[in-house]
């Protein structure tokens, strides 16, 4: 059969071309033009060269925020993703308790992120949270505005109360996906639990679980909102996440050109991981997974 | 588009993509061409390789700033272009 070749079809994809010129590219393009140029306000650019990168690239404090941000994503994402397809494992398969935990499950993704700091920053509070007053009349102490500990633990914890559930719904979706046909094939075999989950339920999931980390990773390495409403990125800078020392940096100190250099080096970082995690999805449908 | 704060060399360098961006659409549409799988054993087309060296030149380019320094960044660029030519040759 011969296959009709219309490339006029990409004209449907107009639409979308201009509203991600007009949202991300336009807006890009600036960030790369000021990356090069210093201002003192009044929309005065005078050339920098790349001296603003080179400054970034030996500045300790972006460092010091990316490990940071590294530390945070890597945390959130080992918690949550076997968290995640744990309670995925252990959800109902049908019925009137599946729609519940699925309800259930999908509540927390519904709250705004600046409603969700809010919960949390009152919710840890030790004089009116309920979450702080319990943990102070346990004698554990705890006070997330002055010990470093106490703010990280609350600003990860928030995030998986936040996003397992995404990557829950998502296994769900996946051991949803799985024939009947393999369980039976492995009650044969006598195949034990760990062994069902290792050589079925693991490969099947495979491929919504790589969106799922790949989403999760996004999300937790551009997070702003959250943790800046919780700790504002205190106690010192202990929480100051990337995005957080990006807006001190660009807005409180109307540094543009060294925040938009720095700017472009953390979306590099975000284009290599998101192509790598791309990659190798795409990989593993071509494998059939 | 003063707000843009435009400057020639950064115009310059995205007219290069853009220009580099057609180039390659109109040779996927005039040659088409299956994907071929290289020492990364991923399969890539033309538009991938192209990504894959614009992406590696910005790190290039970033490594040889913080290493070296600014003062030789145009060598950078020869690198790049190496890099450039080892990934259409091989990836």
């Amino acid at each position: 059969m011969n296959k009709t070749v219309n490339q006029k079809a990409w004209f449907l994809v107009l639409p979308v071309l201009v509203l991600v010129a007009f949202s991300a590219v336009i807006p890009l393009m600036t960030v790369v033009n000021y990356s090069v140029q210093d201002t003192f306000g009044n929309n005065q650019f005078f050339w920098a060269g790349l001296e603003w990168f080179e400054e970034m690239l030996r500045d300790e404090r972006m460092w010091n925020a990316l490990q940071r941000q590294l530390m945070f994503s890597a945390i959130i994402l080992a918690i949550e993703v076997p968290l995640g397809v744990f309670i995925a494992l252990n959800m109902p398969k049908g019925g009137f308790w599946a729609s519940f935990c699925l309800v259930l499950m999908s509540l927390p993704l519904l709250i705004p992120w600046n409603v969700v700091g809010t919960i949390w920053q009152i919710f840890g509070r030790v004089d009116i949270g309920l979450l702080g007053h319990t943990l102070d009349a346990l004698g554990i102490d705890y006070n997330y505005t002055q010990n470093i500990f106490a703010a990280w633990a609350t600003i990860v914890v928030m995030d998986v109360w936040h996003w397992t559930s995404l990557v829950a719904l998502l296994a769900y979706a996946g051991l949803k996906s799985i024939p009947d046909a393999y369980y039976q094939a492995a009650k044969i075999d006598q195949a034990s639990r760990w062994k069902v989950f290792r050589y079925i339920e693991l490969p099947k999931m495979m491929g919504v679980l790589m969106i799922a980390i790949l989403l999760r990773f996004m999300d937790s390495f551009m997070i702003y909102t959250e943790p800046f409403v919780v700790t504002g990125g205190g106690p010192g800078n202990a929480t100051t996440l990337l995005s957080i020392d990006l807006v001190k940096m660009a807005l409180g100190q109307f540094d543009l050109g060294p925040a938009a250099a720095f700017s472009i080096m953390y979306f590099l970082v975000i284009l290599l991981i998101s192509w790598v995690f791309y990659t190798v999805m795409t990989n593993l449908d071509k494998k059939g997974m | 588009m003063e707000w843009m704060a435009w400057t020639w060399p950064t115009a310059i360098f995205f007219m290069v993509i853009a220009s580099l961006l057609i180039t390659f659409t109109i040779l996927a549409i005039k040659f088409p061409e299956t994907p071929r799988v290289g020492i990364l054993r991923i399969e890539t087309t033309r538009g991938d390789r192209l990504f894959i060296t614009l992406l590696g030149s910005a790190f290039i380019n970033l490594a040889w700033l913080g290493l070296v320094g600014p003062d030789t960044q145009p060598w950078a660029m020869a690198v790049c272009l190496v890099w450039a030519a080892a990934v259409f040759r091989w990836v």
